[in-house]
């Protein structure tokens, strides 16, 4: 990659699109499934006993488990989310990129 | 009932007693006593059929293995799905597999919180690290550190970091190993040490990555299938009915319902807190872990891989909780499985172990037992390769090399560090054996975390990075974890025996990741050289490849 391909790269409205949507699908992602284990663990130092509460009346199962349950999924959700939206809309503006400025 | 001795994550948090040590359950370690059991044909026969089979794998490797590419990243030939597998091959350890469940056996829901905390790095690898590294790397993450920083500073920094942090994780995986098989296969603990260390040589010196991935592959196949017969089997029992699996195990369990929330394991916000960004950004400074991204072919591979490798890990964390649960069921009540006082055999971490001969029989347990084995063989062979990467690839061919350096003598050198590190390895796990090692994984995590994370992602992501800012912080981030482990509980009170804590947390992440953030943006800020402003410059072309692959190192052609 030489200096003028750069320029012309950097310059290019596909390279902006695909960093701009790269970037905020990233972080959106990043910041769910980071918020979701932080309050998960906050909610285990302070209110342990929110966990504890019957799934249904006369229950031994927790609310506590689906919760677990659901951030084990959800941690592989977002990975599905990112991959699908990566694999359909970036490969294809990567490949437009390059098109665009050879 | 007692509290599994195998060292826990979470659980530096709280109520758990003092003699037991605190640190990541990938932390691998068996620790404490442990007795020798009679010697189990079955399982040593299936053992040698694995390891047949791996020599197997290794000899055919060993063929392909001619070039660096090859021994570092097989060519960059594995696909996503083969290196999700591989990936997951390499995090799922011995002690997570029977450290979890054993935990789930005594305390039930605290295992699913450990289990959690294991699983929410890889989001967060794939969102922010994976495709980038894929695109600027070749073989070691170093590549991207220091992209466009000094080769020689930022090179030797992160050889550093990866070897202190393979050398922790090493030392501790050996003991565990030793201890495990004396436990599992009757074997003494030397030529336990030694077959481990003598078989992960082979493998790596011989079969470079592509024979190190097709035994992280198999394995995890192995253990999934194994993990998966046992949660069915244990289902089964309570027809596929999980409240009537909870209300049995309830029922029979000495702390009843309170096995179904979480007991006390995380008491101190601080700890919590750090503990949780010590496993979360840990994860994304493993030099053996990132190095598996550079095993395949661009970015949309990488990308795969996480997505497959999260997949399997938390289906197999799934497993083991619902594996705790069958042991309280089928295991605790069995006469077969306790001795005189009224404790597992062997310990609680050998619940899931119980639990094999308790649904599948002697030949299960056999391979359950052979499992066990290959798990451990798959991870020390991944670490001993990313340390012998970081000493050839980074020190050797970089530093002392310059960057201009024969092909064949550094693959040379990588084979001699592979066998320098793998007789290290058998030294210090032997010369370890009684010792207290309970602090290493999570100082390692605590490292990954300080020192080699920090770099990695400004580098990737921060233009006013400079080399003068990233060696500093980097130290800074080093020392600090270093330093406050060992003021900390669990080296100052329980291994010097002091009799308060310097520093009072358990967990030292908060504070030295903080630190490495703090370090690199003040000394990348005070930087006015000149070289500095051209690292910034070349920070665009770095930014475009990151994002693009133009340019990416390529797989091989055969």
């Amino acid at each position: 990659m030489d200096a003028q391909q750069l320029e012309r790269i950097r310059n290019n409205e596909s390279f902006r699109k695909l960093v701009a949507a790269r970037s905020r699908l990233g972080w959106q992602l990043a910041a769910v499934v980071i918020c979701l284990y932080f309050t998960f663990i906050l909610v285990i130092a302070f209110a342990p006993h929110l966990l504890g509460i019957p799934l249904f009346n006369g229950a031994v199962t927790t609310i506590g488990i689906p919760i677990g349950i659901f951030i084990i999924v959800i941690a592989f959700a977002t990975t599905g989310l990112y991959v699908g939206r990566a694999n359909s809309e970036f490969d294809g503006l990567v490949r437009k990129v390059l098109e665009e400025t050879e | 009932m007692r509290y599994p001795t195998f060292p826990c994550l979470l659980a530096g948090l709280a109520a758990v007693p003092s003699s037991l040590t605190t640190l990541p359950a990938m932390a691998d370690a068996i620790t404490g006593e442990v007795e020798r059991q009679p010697l189990n044909v079955a399982a040593i026969v299936m053992f040698l059929v694995f390891v047949a089979a791996t020599l197997w794998i290794t000899y055919w490797a060993a063929k392909r293995t001619k070039s660096a590419a090859q021994f570092y990243t097989a060519g960059g030939g594995i696909t996503g799905f083969q290196n999700g597998l591989a990936i997951a091959g390499d995090f799922m350890s011995a002690a997570s597999f029977l450290g979890i469940s054993g935990l789930v056996y005594v305390s039930g829901y605290d295992g699913l919180i450990y289990s959690i905390g294991f699983l929410v790095g890889w989001p967060v690898i794939l969102f922010i690290v994976a495709e980038r590294l894929r695109n600027l790397g070749k073989y070691t993450f170093a590549d991207v550190a220091s992209y466009r920083l000094g080769q020689t500073e930022i090179r030797s920094m992160a050889a550093c970091g990866s070897l202190a942090t393979v050398a922790l994780y090493l030392i501790a995986q050996m003991v565990g190993a030793g201890k495990l098989i004396e436990l599992l296969f009757g074997l003494p603990y030397e030529i336990a040490v030694v077959l481990v260390g003598a078989l992960m040589i082979i493998y790596v010196t011989f079969g470079g990555m592509t024979a190190t991935t097709w035994v992280q592959i198999i394995k995890a196949v192995l253990l999934l299938s194994g993990a998966s017969f046992m949660a069915l089997a244990v289902l089964y029992q309570t027809g596929f009915s999980f409240e009537a699996l909870f209300r049995e195990a309830a029922a029979i369990h000495p702390h009843g319902t309170a096995i179904m929330a979480p007991g006390g394991l995380v008491s101190d916000p601080v700890s919590a807190i750090s503990l949780g960004i010590a496993l979360m950004f840990g994860t994304a400074g493993l030099p053996h872990i990132l190095m598996r991204f550079f095993t395949v072919a661009d970015a949309k591979e990488a990308r795969k891989s996480v997505f497959y490798a999260t997949g399997f890990i938390g289906y197999f964390y799934i497993l083991t909780f619902i594996i705790g649960f069958g042991a309280i069921l089928l295991v605790s009540n069995n006469p077969a499985f306790l001795d005189t006082a009224g404790d597992l055999i062997g310990g609680t971490n050998m619940a899931a172990v119980h639990l094999a001969q308790a649904t599948g029989g002697s030949l299960f347990l056999g391979f359950i037992s052979a499992v066990a084995f290959a798990t451990i063989l798959a991870v020390v062979s991944g670490l001993t390769l990313a340390g012998a990467s970081a000493i050839s690839h980074d020190l050797y061919a970089s530093v002392f090399k310059g960057g201009v350096v024969d092909e064949f003598a550094e693959i040379r050198v990588s084979r001699l560090a592979t066998i320098g590190l793998g007789i290290v390895a058998i030294g210090l796990g032997i010369l370890f054996e009684k010792q207290n090692i309970a602090f290493m994984v999570g100082l390692a995590f605590a490292i990954a975390a300080s020192a080699n994370f920090p770099v990695l992602f400004l580098a990737m992501f921060w233009r006013g990075l400079t080399t003068q800012g990233a060696l500093i912080g980097g130290l800074v981030g080093l020392i600090t974890a270093v330093t406050l482990v060992v003021l900390g509980p669990t080296v100052w009170v329980a291994i010097l025996g002091f009799q308060e804590a310097i520093f009072p947390y358990k967990y030292p992440a908060l504070f030295s990741v903080t630190a490495a953030f703090l370090g690199i943006w003040v000394f990348s800020m005070l930087d006015r050289s000149a070289r500095s402003q051209a690292e910034k410059i070349a920070f665009e072309a770095q930014f475009v490849r990151s994002q693009t692959g133009i340019g990416i190192a390529t797989a091989t052609q055969h």
